[in-house]
């Protein structure tokens, strides 16, 4: 199918906004667009970060998925209590498949639920007291943990426990950092504000612990990986690359992070952004109290990863720079081999995106380099930081949908008919059943790494694999066939 | 048997709601009326009169000591006191910690399971804490529960403002269910015209003042024994105000959806009875120092 008009496109979004009661129809027409590569501004076009309306389905999660499931969960040598019901944080448990080294249970304790499994009386009574006792059975049973973050669920907010207080105590009595976070899922519109929350936690709780303290020894050539979960690998297969243009990784934030490295990040030299959306408020931070500078990158397909390796060099001096040079050369032989096996699979298929808030915009370069292109994308919580990010990566014409609903995913769907949908769990399934190859983009579906040259190669057979699968063709009941399509098959 | 009656008793804190309610009770008793109170304050005391005890254990404290609420008996939190009145008390956390609202919502969830509204029954008194300050004080007013509610006022300012606030709560519930209001109670405090005062406010809302309970020290006497002046001296003129009081709403059959006043309406009836000056505009936002200089 040919690639919509500006004027196709936009009466698109006119009839799938007919169905809304006019009040709704008002406002998510301010959250569709239609891309404009002339604009510099996206407020111009289209609203983000606020509240879903009543009565959609929306993908978004909370404040306490922002900051447990998505910033603190991931650094592997603390213990995250889920502080309220049970549910929160078993439902949220080893969710986003950040890997890590380690010994679960005795080092690291990623992929554990630790809660304070609230019940009536909790409520009733208050929780302070229940909390201070479990750091102290933390402590005990899991002597070789680093420190203690709290996530606070919702009824913590409601009840007004003091769990600063608690934290404080707690800290004094087993002597390691005990973070105290109030991330209440209330709060806020979507995950979005849960991982401010987290980066103000870990401002005010860990960031200063070594300040004055010139123990750690420096070199000029330090770096922290910053938003990077590990999702699938993916922070390992950016650190090689790092590591082999000659930098120093001094911290993972988060994915397979430890407590140390966070605290050792106000001495590295420069501070690389990959997930913008979840950690810029940390790097904006350092940049003002520790003077460190800050620059996001793209690890995601080869062109990206190459703008990006020669970005971060341009902060260094010529042995990075070399370095730089030295790695895009040394993995060029690999990654053209990935084009030429699957471009030819790939070319001109067409993708629609809805992801959270970096992917959206991040993986069109890697689609790209095969030979794809992304017709529609959005942000399930980005800000308009974002949007003006995006609208240079995508074409003229193509589909914007911020904080998509079910019914309009669906249209869009129907009507600019893609190749593949790169999306969540959530929508998985819906559009498989309407015949449409789908990705899950925020899990790499149990694969990855995506990042990388090494998860370019990965990503590029996922995403062959998923568009060219023979089961497409099956998904048709022989009986619904039409005539036309019985016809091309005998004629073929 | 005659169909049970709830009735909650509402009102400014401290303005004698717990021991009214208790005097009511004990004087219902006595005309031969099966009563239970459920106590709804963290503070335990609606029952300690009847039970001549300084505080009933409450079924929170006993969720908290047995593990959860499932897994108490309804003998565990029910006792029995002066006149055969049934005694119980939701209980709730030390003041500045936890949701006292969530207590008296398990608790009643929790008698309400376990049958504690039993045929026998004529009467439910829910004494609930003075201000409805969430939705779980206003748990003893929803579908189901108490259809009666009486406010417990003074003559004094606070007291009236109070009443009239949980009339404008009360109008949410009634006109999605049952509840209605049944009338204020005053308990005086010796103001001027008390009993005019709370007349004309009770007609202004569309209720009466359904009694006018005098001043009196035998009260305090029965309490410092933790008694009801109907049990320490049954002889009392006192007694015989609350068993006025008793018959007054037995025999109650004026249930209305309040028309709650609004705050200038209330400052003018103030106004009228001389609990409240004339408003003079213009010293509003001016301190002292501006004055002096005027």
């Amino acid at each position: 199918m040919a690639a919509l008009t500006r004027e196709e496109t936009e009466a698109l979004i006119q009839e799938v906004l007919e169905i809304y009661p006019e009040q709704a129809k008002k406002d998510r027409a301010k959250h569709l667009a239609v891309n404009d590569q002339s604009l510099e501004k996206s407020n111009k076009c289209i609203t983000s970060n606020r509240k879903s309306l009543p009565g959609v389905m929306t993908i978004r999660g909370c404040a306490y998925a922002g900051s447990k499931g998505v910033v603190w969960g991931p650094i592997k040598d603390m213990i995250h209590i889920s502080h309220g019901p049970v549910g929160c944080g078993q439902y949220s448990r080893a969710g986003r498949r950040n890997y890590y080294v380690g010994t679960t249970g005795v080092n690291t304790f990623g992929t554990m639920n630790f809660t304070s499994d609230f019940t009536e009386k909790d409520i009733v009574f208050g929780g302070d007291k229940k909390l201070a006792k479990i750091i102290t059975e933390i402590e005990g049973l899991f002597p070789l943990h680093k420190g203690i973050s709290i996530q606070s669920e919702c009824p913590i907010g409601l009840i007004g426990d003091d769990i600063e207080a608690v934290a404080k105590k707690g800290n004094k009595e087993i002597g390691k950092p005990v973070v105290p976070v109030r991330c209440e899922g209330f709060r806020g519109v979507s995950q979005s504000l849960g991982h401010h929350i987290a980066n103000d936690a870990i401002r005010d709780w860990v960031l200063g612990n070594r300040d004055g303290d010139d123990s750690f020894p420096t070199t000029p050539y330090d770096v922290a990986v910053i938003g990077d979960y590990n999702i699938g690998g993916d922070a390992w297969a950016s650190r090689t690359l790092l590591e082999e243009m000659g930098l120093r990784v001094v911290a993972q934030w988060s994915g397979d992070g430890t407590l140390a490295e966070i605290e050792n990040t106000p001495k590295v030299k420069l501070n690389l952004i990959h997930c913008y959306r979840s950690m810029n408020y940390i790097a904006r931070h350092m940049e003002e109290k520790y003077k460190i500078p800050w620059i996001e990158y793209n690890f995601f397909g080869p062109t990206k990863i190459a703008e990006s390796l020669r970005r971060i060099a341009s902060h260094f001096d010529d042995v990075i720079k070399e370095g730089a040079e030295r790695v895009i050369k040394k993995y060029e032989a690999e990654y053209e081999a990935v084009i030429a096996k699957y471009k030819p699979r790939l070319e001109g298929k067409r993708v629609m995106l809805y992801i959270g808030g970096l992917r959206p915009r991040h993986v069109i370069g890697a689609y790209e380099d095969l030979g794809m292109e992304v017709v529609g994308t959005g942000y399930e919580f980005g800000h308009n930081d974002d949007y003006d990010r995006t609208i240079k990566e995508m074409g003229n014409a193509t589909l914007l949908y911020d904080d998509v609903t079910g019914y309009e995913f669906e249209e869009f769907v129907k009507r600019v008919q893609p190749d593949l949908i790169g999306s969540g769990i959530k929508e998985k399934y819906i559009f498989q059943k309407m015949g449409v190859p789908f990705r899950q983009m925020h899990s790499w579906d149990y694969s990855g790494p995506y990042h990388g040259y090494d998860g370019f190669a990965i990503f590029a057979r996922d995403m062959d694999m998923t568009i060219n699968n023979p089961c497409w063709k099956q998904v048709k009941a022989p009986w619904k066939k039409d005539a036309s399509s019985e016809a091309v098959k005998v004629a073929a | 048997m005659a169909r049970l009656r709830q009735c909650a008793i509402y009102g400014k804190g401290g303005i004698g709601k717990s021991t009214t309610t208790q005097n009511l009770v004990s004087a219902l008793a006595e005309l031969g009326n099966k009563v239970m109170i459920v106590g709804c304050d963290p503070k335990a005391d609606s029952t300690r009169l009847i039970l001549h005890a300084k505080a009933q254990t409450t079924i929170m404290s006993l969720a908290a000591e047995a593990g959860s609420v499932e897994d108490l008996e309804l003998e565990d939190v029910l006792k029995v006191g002066y006149g055969g009145i049934k005694c119980v008390e939701s209980g709730g956390p030390e003041p500045g910690v936890g949701c006292a609202g969530r207590g008296v919502i398990t608790a009643i969830n929790f008698l309400e399971e376990e049958g504690a509204y039993d045929d026998e029954l004529d009467f439910v008194f829910y004494d609930v804490l003075g201000d409805v300050v969430c939705g779980g004080f206003a748990m003893p007013i929803r579908e189901n529960k108490a259809q009666e509610i009486y406010i417990v006022v003074s003559g004094e300012m606070m007291a009236m403002y109070a009443a009239n606030n949980i009339a404008k709560g009360i109008v949410k519930y009634a006109n999605s269910g049952s509840v209605r209001l049944a009338g204020l109670i005053c308990n005086s405090r010796n103001t001027a015209r008390e009993d005019e005062l709370i007349s004309a406010l009770a007609a202004k809302i569309g209720t009466t003042m359904i009694h006018f309970i005098p001043r009196d020290n035998v009260v305090q006497r029965a309490e410092i024994r933790r008694m009801t002046v109907i049990e320490y001296d049954p002889t009392a003129k006192q007694a015989d105000e609350y068993r006025q009081l008793a018959m007054k709403i037995r025999d109650n059959t004026n249930f209305i959806i309040p028309a709650p006043i609004t705050m200038d309406e209330l400052e003018e009836l103030m106004m009228e009875f001389g609990i409240l000056e004339q408003e003079d505009e213009s010293v509003v936002g001016k301190t002292a120092a501006a004055e002096a200089v005027a």
